[in-house]
């Protein structure tokens, strides 16, 4: 299975678009991706998960660490379009108390492919 | 050894040059074993072969005699790969010996005791899904109560093994009057906060059944809510409790809750290896688990983690996508 990240940059804000699953095999992938910008001062990031059906705890520790980084230099990390299963994750996690995070906006799959 | 090699192989070829059988050709593709067996490298069977044919046939042109010298050349670096290719395999032999004494260390060091508290029994499955478990259930054992740590280290293999033994030496130096559930989390969470690495946490139930008075209370740090069966109603309820993963942020304060529990109740605590079980038709829902549970509530609690064990596992053929772990506290009066 394939993950895509890609990187668009509107008003000094990194978005990310993240396409696929993220599992053990390709959360180091997204790691690399986003350790590039973790260190920036003030990072302003978001990262768009609406074309994320599936993703297991290795990548929410890649998201974990993303945001640790990123607040620790005073920036800012949301994280957009969690499909049902996703947003499930980040509350039992307690993560969706600490993190920004939007569900998407037709919740009408429940991510099971 | 290789003239003896040499010799043997001139034999072999001579009788195929001669009958042209298929049996001798079988012979020489038997015979191509030893070669392997020796390390004999593959321009080095060429230089035999030549050699071979020298004795056999020196009548021929020139140009064979050439060709094969070319040939040897050609073969050299596949002789370094297979070289590079064997010493990788013994490298590989060498990690597994010491992954299997890490495994071994794990076992040790890790080793958790049932507890014997009267009025409750105790069931548990704990499956790694690679070598080495990333979940990890640890009992801490009083006067009439016990404390379970149900955890699942984010990260799996090794480095989740090492984290592991961290958070059992930090249960091991809990005092008596610490092992609230609360407590005991914001105390594990601070251990792992400092010492591990930024992408690596933990999620944890804790429990704790009081058999004075047969109340359960707990809290979570992120975890899969627990199931707890009402005996008397049939029926299933969460047990939900808000906290983060462990290792997120020094600070962070979880809640604690109970729950008393009546003749026949039974919470189950799982990772998410169960709650997550996927199947060719996708994830599996929690309505499942329950049903699976509530088919043996009346089995004693080893039985019941044994039997939604075997009912996941087998829907994935055996083969676990993630570690596999259930404990099953239950209060009962039935059989011992």
């Amino acid at each position: 299975m394939n993950l895509q990240v890609e990187l668009l940059e509107e008003n000094s804000v990194q978005y990310y678009k993240v396409v696929g699953e993220i599992d053990a095999f390709t959360a180091p992938v997204l790691k690399e991706r986003l350790a590039a910008v973790e260190n920036i001062q003030e990072l302003k990031a978001e990262l768009d998960l609406s074309e994320v059906d599936y993703m297991d705890s290795t990548g929410l520790g890649v998201f974990v660490g993303f945001y640790k980084t990123v607040t620790s230099n005073g920036g800012h990390v949301k994280i957009t379009g969690l499909n049902k299963r996703l947003h499930r994750l980040f509350e039992i996690t307690g993560l969706s108390e600490i993190i920004d995070i939007e569900k998407k906006e037709s919740e009408d799959n429940n991510g099971t492919i | 050894m290789p003239q003896e090699v040499g010799r043997q192989y001139k034999e072999i070829m001579k009788k195929y040059l001669e009958s042209h059988s298929e049996e001798d050709l079988y012979v020489g593709q038997q015979f191509s074993r030893r070669f392997i067996e020796k390390e004999i490298a593959p321009e080095d069977v060429i230089s035999i072969h030549k050699t071979a044919m020298i004795e056999l046939h020196p009548e021929l042109r020139n140009e064979v005699w050439d060709s094969f010298d070319f040939l040897i050349e050609m073969m050299i670096h596949y002789g370094l790969t297979l070289r590079e290719h064997q010493s990788l395999i013994r490298k590989q032999e060498a990690i597994q010996i010491e992954m299997d004494v890490a495994t071994k260390v794990q076992d040790t060091i890790l080793k958790t005791k049932m507890p014997i508290v009267d009025g409750l029994d105790v069931g548990l499955v704990s499956q790694p899904a690679r070598q080495m478990n990333g979940d990890y259930i640890y009992f801490l054992n009083g006067q009439n109560e016990s404390s379970v740590a149900v955890a699942d280290v984010i990260g799996k293999g090794i480095p989740a093994a090492l984290c592991m033994s961290m958070i059992k030496y930090g249960m091991d130096g809990l005092e008596n009057d610490n092992s609230n559930p609360r407590n005991v989390l914001e105390i594990i969470n601070r251990i792992v906060e400092k010492s591990v690495d930024d992408s690596m946490f933990i999620s944890m139930f804790y429990g704790k059944y009081d058999g004075e008075n047969a109340t359960f209370s707990y809290a979570s740090a992120g975890h899969e809510p627990a199931l707890h069966f009402n005996a008397k109603t049939g029926t299933f309820s969460e047990l939900d409790a808000k906290g983060l993963l462990l290792g997120v942020k020094t600070d962070a304060v979880y809640e604690e809750r109970s729950v008393m529990m009546q003749d026949g109740d039974f919470i189950a605590m799982m990772t998410d290896g169960v709650t997550e079980t996927r199947t060719e038709e996708g994830f599996i829902e929690m309505e499942m688990i329950q049903e699976i549970l509530a088919e043996v509530q009346d089995e004693p609690a080893q039985q019941m983690a044994d039997h939604i064990y075997h009912k996941l596992a087998g829907l994935q053929n055996y083969r676990l996508s993630d570690d596999f772990t259930i404990v099953i506290f239950k209060k009962g009066t039935e059989k011992v």
